[in-house]
């Protein structure tokens, strides 16, 4: 008998009980649109957690100032001024390393027509831009030769920019830092939330050297607040690391037995284990959910085992006709097979739908994959052959005499 | 010598010391058996119609089960057209049903969910023939059973000497050398039986089909050629009489 004349009779005898077919696919369905909600869910957290940790900027580098002692006395780390700007061009010069940018920072008033507002300024580099993975809204980031010359140029954040100007486009226009005038630039792209909660919108980039010389001046001129290293790749985080910690015990001649007068902490490890963490917590939902499809595969087990009882006389019939112990086991195989695939494919559809309207109502991102549909499947495939499987051959082995005799 | 030559030589059927006992429950080590045929032997040759009678309980039926392949016989031989069908694998003893043998039972035992033409379709389909293919050789055979215009009735629908037909046509589709009816007259009216057996007495004669027949009844009987009675499980009585 061949696959397309069985599968077209499993087909009828799925139809003959409509009520029960339905009632066992239910399980399936369930199950099925259990798996993708939860690993679609799953999976836009961990997009959402990835694309904060991708704001931050890759695979950085923070190098801090301080960890001195002096006579016995040990400071924390940012205690002392121990960085310069010329650490982080020497740094910038590394194999292993892609970009430095040198950090300095304060907070100031600005003003602009009849609005002020105080946040953070920040002196750098045009590299922090690239290495802070900063992205233009509008306008232009500022140039080397305005880093030279210690020009009075700036570039706004969103949230910044919003309360300073309101609607108005900032570009171009003048503002005061500390009642000093500064022409904006460009405006920043919105990165929202940082993983500890900060506002990373709230902010106004100026150059390094105007913000040493001219608004954050302090008793060690020259110095940086920190440094952004951004490592050639994710495997050259540790040699990197290396790297920096020999060149800057080099340059601030620190002997063999001192301790360092600064820091160097990896900021990947601490979003790789954000993003693992949120990977786990997707695959173990996943793993919530398929337990119900496992359920729903024993209630297969179960009808398939009744509806084997209920045609004993029907099986024993047809082998008197002719059938091979192989026909009468695809046979019913293919009963619980399809009861599987109609409900696998109802209970994905059913999954995706709600998965996009959740996203629709709380603003979630879900992430609907093929491979993950494709798993479903494969899951529901075999769960249709492992649960199916006994019922068949139950049917299949009975003696032709013995099913005829049945009552 | 060739195949042909070997069947028409031989005998369709050929059983030796045929011995069957079932095995009841009981303890493992002492199991109860029951015997219920005892050494049979018989020859049947292409072409017969024969009837075997006996009380309920003689064994006619296990007889039956085992000359149909639908059961295996606890110690002897079976030869079906030159070949040794005793202990045959379920796999090989589904070919011999399919092809050699056409099954007609008392209770008619066609497949409720099909149509007559489904129901007398399905042994080709077992054979590997297509859907379509099938269904027109069953087509042809349930006009020539006179069933023409019933063919997508479902077997609810139909008289019970109908679906008797149907179970016939069914029985020839794959055009058997051998006929097993188990009492296929017990469950109706004495003038569709003798329809019924008129039908079968055409087959036998017109196309040569041996039939080997289980029945009650000695006017059913009469109709074959040839009268086995069973008593206990053994032949009593193994007559040839002349042609009505």
């Amino acid at each position: 008998m061949n696959l397309l004349t069985i599968i077209g009779e499993a087909f009828q005898a799925l139809r003959v009980n409509r009520l029960r077919t339905g009632l066992t696919m239910l399980g399936m369905i369930i199950g099925v649109a259990a798996v993708v909600l939860m690993l679609s869910i799953g999976q836009g957290a961990q997009i959402q957690i990835n694309n904060t940790i991708a704001s931050m900027g890759s695979h950085l580098l923070l190098v801090l100032p301080g960890a001195t002692s002096s006579g016995g006395l040990r400071f924390g780390s940012g205690t002392v001024k121990t960085l310069t700007a010329g650490d982080a061009q020497a740094i910038a010069e590394l194999p292993s390393v892609e970009a430095a940018a040198p950090v300095v920072s304060g907070i100031a008033q600005l003003n602009y027509g009849a609005n002020n507002w105080s946040t953070t300024i920040t002196g750098t580099t045009p590299d922090y831009f690239s290495v802070g993975n900063w992205l233009i809204e509008s306008g232009s980031i500022f140039s080397e030769a305005d880093l030279r010359s210690a020009t009075r140029v700036a570039v706004l954040g969103k949230v910044t920019a919003e309360n300073l100007f309101g609607n108005e486009d900032p570009t171009g226009k003048t503002f005061r830092i500390a009642n000093k005038p500064f022409l904006v630039v460009g405006v920043l792209a919105a990165k929202g939330q940082s993983l500890s909660g900060r506002d990373q919108d709230d902010n106004v980039l100026i150059p390094l050297t105007t913000a040493q010389r001219q608004i954050l001046g302090n008793q060690f001129p020259g110095s940086i607040g920190h440094m952004l290293v951004q490592g050639k790749s994710a495997d050259m985080m540790e040699e990197a690391e290396m790297e920096i910690t020999r060149l800057l015990r080099q340059r601030h001649r620190i002997s063999d037995r001192m301790e360092n007068d600064f820091t160097v902490r990896n900021l990947t490890a601490i979003a790789a284990v954000a993003s693992t963490t949120a990977k786990v917590m997707a695959w173990m939902l996943g793993a919530i959910a398929s337990i119900s499809l496992l359920v729903g595969g024993i209630g297969i087990m179960n009808i398939m085992l009744v509806s084997v009882t209920e045609r004993t006389r029907e099986i024993g019939i047809r082998m008197a006709i002719g059938a091979s112990h192989r026909a009468i086991l695809t046979q019913f195989l293919l009963e619980a097979l399809m009861i599987c695939i109609l409900g696998g494919l109802t209970g994905a559809v059913l999954g995706i739908g709600s998965a996009w309207m959740i996203s629709q109502i709380v603003d979630m991102p879900v992430v609907i994959t093929l491979s993950m549909i494709g798993l479903a499947f494969a899951f529901v495939a075999i769960i249709g052959i492992f649960f199916g499987f006994y019922p068949a051959n139950k049917a299949a082995s009975l003696k032709p005499v013995e099913a005829l005799r049945y009552e | 010598m060739s195949d042909k030559d070997l069947t028409q030589n031989q005998p369709l059927i050929r059983v030796e010391n045929l011995c069957k006992a079932y095995q009841l429950e009981g303890h493992a080590n002492q199991p109860i058996c029951h015997q219920v045929l005892f050494d049979i032997n018989l020859e049947i040759h292409s072409g017969e119609f024969i009837a075997i009678m006996g009380q309920s309980g003689s064994g006619k039926s296990t007889l039956m089960n085992i000359l149909g392949c639908l059961d295996t016989p606890t110690s002897g031989n079976y030869w079906l057209a030159g070949r040794n069908v005793a202990y045959l694998s379920n796999d090989e003893l589904a070919h011999v049903r399919n092809h050699s043998i056409g099954f007609v039972f008392q209770g008619f035992n066609l497949l409720k969910r099909m149509t007559a033409l489904d129901n007398v379709a399905t042994p080709l389909l077992y054979a590997g023939m297509n859907r379509k293919e099938s269904r027109k050789h069953a087509l042809t055979l349930l006009q020539q059973t006179g069933l023409g215009q019933f063919t997508l009735h479902y077997p609810n629908q139909l008289s019970g000497g109908q679906q008797q037909r149907v179970a016939i046509s069914r029985a020839l589709v794959n055009q058997p050398q051998l006929i097993l009816a188990d009492e296929p007259t017990g469950n109706l009216d004495s003038q569709t039986s003798h329809e019924i057996m008129t039908l079968f007495k055409q087959l036998n004669e017109n196309q040569g089909i041996s039939i080997i027949l289980v029945t009650h009844e000695d006017d059913i009987a009469s109709y074959a050629n040839r009268l086995i009675r069973l008593k206990d499980g053994r032949i009593i009585q193994d007559k040839n009489k002349c042609t009505r």
